[in-house]
């Protein structure tokens, strides 16, 4: 009976199972494999050497890269979590029914199903030389010369993370929101809280799996970008993403797994910590 | 909170300009989309025209978008099909406990948040150095299910802990075999949100890049297109391009909506015999 049950359970994990262990399992086996072969100009060869890591190591550009693909994680992180915890804030307690709540909800998640390549390129009408920034801060006589800062800059690419994860702290937010007891909320009211003690005291608590969920998302997934911060830099800033893409497009497979198992590395330290703060199944 | 509060009103107009945030530069791109013959990236609007959705049926003028986008189709139908019936298996082995099962879980959260060029990479030297070809139906399409599955999976984590237990024990009670409970009982319950599995399937794939970068092969799938198209075209082709596809993204959310709608509706008329007797 007990075995049964056992076998059934394994039989319906199996596909999801074998899909990671080719997918997921292999590949980052392989990658590690592979940070310590060699290359020449053309072609990779097996080799059992350290050269890449200390190569990677002992290059000041790493450090450099690594500090900028944090400085880009952090702030994005502030931005998303201001926005999307006011605007989960917003349509969990202040919207009224329920019919309302769900048509902004899919208004706020419905561009997450269109292309991020698209989003990205939209922006080029409106931070360039001649965009539409330019041109309104011009005709308000704010400014005299376009500025040269909004495209091809730190600034354009942190728009565009903002633009394209925020998404990703409103939806957990705004699930564990509507997961509050209300009467928790009542009996601050009762007592005399303000709104805003209330928020501070009772709501953000009480939230806070929801931003953990949030905050891994989006830390993780500005950490491994890499085509965003080509295309809003204009190919001028680098991350550690770029630093893997450039290695493989010049056929430094090698080199670029060894970058790659150090970012992957630092990408599941950044997520054990978080991962101490919240229990991700019982959170859905 | 009989009246509007102040509150409220600073609250839906900060959510008012996340909104416009959220979709005036894809709008703007929309309306940029029918710049006159001679219109540049940027407005002014030098006329009004559809002169770009035009060029994008000429073949030789932005390379082969109508092969990618047909490639994208039939890959986001395979990636939607498969998560579904993935997802759901490994949703209903999550529900009781096995061995393993705690390493299965952390291995699809990984997989959501691996960076994707590690993907990409990782499964492109495995092809190079077993001799196979990359393609986008098998290495790309490898390469994106560790993307949508583990949304799936969420997804399936999050129907299963609303699930009331009784309805099946109420089928077991009454002989039915494990596979009716399933087709029968739990299969019709959560199927609105198997749509909501199945846009995510899709929509997630048909818009992957990172991912199917590395394994995707000669032929591109169509934002790998677009990608390219960033880097050599300087009409505003590209815009109607965009505005294209946006509301290919568009419609086939509408589609699953309505989907979801329907069956509410048809639940609501059928769904219960209260009242009408025996």
């Amino acid at each position: 009976m007990f075995k049964s049950r056992d076998l059934i359970a394994y039989a319906q994990a199996a596909p999801l199972g074998l899909v990671l262990l080719c997918f997921l399992v292999a590949p980052i086996i392989m990658i590690v494999i592979v940070s310590f072969w060699g290359a020449t100009e053309f072609s990779i060869y097996p080799a059992f050497q350290f050269d890449n890591y200390a190569f990677l190591f002992g290059s000041p550009v790493t450090y450099k890269v690594f500090l900028a693909t944090f400085k880009y994680a952090f702030i994005t992180w502030a931005f998303t979590l201001g926005i999307g915890f006011t605007v989960a804030y917003f349509l969990a307690f202040y919207v009224r029914t329920q019919a309302m709540q769900t048509v902004l909800f899919l208004l706020c998640t419905i561009p997450f199903l269109t292309s991020n390549i698209i989003r990205m390129i939209s922006w080029i009408p409106f931070l360039g030389r001649n965009g539409i920034a330019n041109q309104t801060l011009m005709s308000w006589g704010v400014i005299d010369a376009p500025l040269e800062w909004l495209l091809y800059s730190d600034f354009s690419v942190i728009l565009a993370f903002v633009h394209l994860y925020t998404l990703f702290m409103v939806v957990p937010i705004f699930n564990t929101m509507m997961r509050i007891d209300t009467s928790l909320i009542e009996a601050a009211y009762d007592n005399g809280a303000t709104a805003l003690q209330t928020l501070w005291h009772v709501i953000v608590p009480l939230t806070k799996p929801g931003i953990m969920i949030g905050t891994i998302f989006v830390v993780t997934l500005v950490m491994g970008d890499f085509i965003t911060v080509r295309f809003m830099s204009g190919s001028q800033k680098a991350n550690v993403g770029r630093l893997i893409s450039n290695d493989i497009s010049l056929l430094q497979y090698p080199s670029a797994a060894a970058t790659a198992v150090v970012l992957l590395c630092t990408v599941l330290l950044v997520i054990a910590v978080l991962l101490r703060f919240v229990n991700i199944r019982k959170e859905l | 909170m009989e009246t509007r509060s102040r509150a409220f009103y600073l609250l839906a107009g900060f959510f008012t300009l996340f909104l416009i945030f959220l979709y005036g530069p894809t709008l703007t791109i929309g309306i940029l989309s029918f710049q006159g013959p001679r219109g540049g990236l940027t407005f002014p609007m030098n006329g009004v025209s559809t002169h770009w959705f035009a060029e994008l049926f000429q073949q030789q003028a932005v390379g082969d978008i109508w092969g990618a986008f047909r490639r994208s189709f039939a890959l986001g139908l395979m990636v939607m099909v498969s998560t579904l019936f993935v997802a759901v298996t490994a949703g209903l082995a999550f529900r009781k406990k096995f061995t393993g099962s705690g390493v299965l879980f952390y291995l699809a959260i990984t997989s959501l948040v691996i960076p994707s060029i590690l993907i990409s990479l990782g499964v492109g030297l495995i092809f190079n150095q077993l001799g196979l070809k990359v393609h986008w139906a098998t290495s790309g399409f490898g390469s994106q299910l560790t993307w949508t599955l583990p949304f799936g999976l969420l997804i399936m984590f999050a129907v299963f802990n609303r699930f009331d237990k009784s309805f099946e024990e109420a089928a077991r009670d009454q002989g039915a075999t494990p596979w009716q409970t399933i087709r029968f009982v739990i299969l019709p319950i959560i199927a609105p949100s198997l749509i909501g599995v199945g846009l995510f399937g899709f929509t997630l794939s048909y818009d992957e890049f990172a991912r199917t970068l590395l394994t995707a092969g000669s032929y591109n799938t169509l934002p790998l297109e677009i990608f390219g198209m960033t880097t050599n075209v300087t009409t505003p082709v590209i815009y109607a391009l965009g505005t294209l596809t946006t509301l290919f993204s568009l419609g086939i959310i509408v589609v699953f909506l309505l989907l979801v709608w329907g069956m509410g509706r048809r639940r609501a008329r059928r769904g219960s015999d209260a009242g009408q007797g025996l």
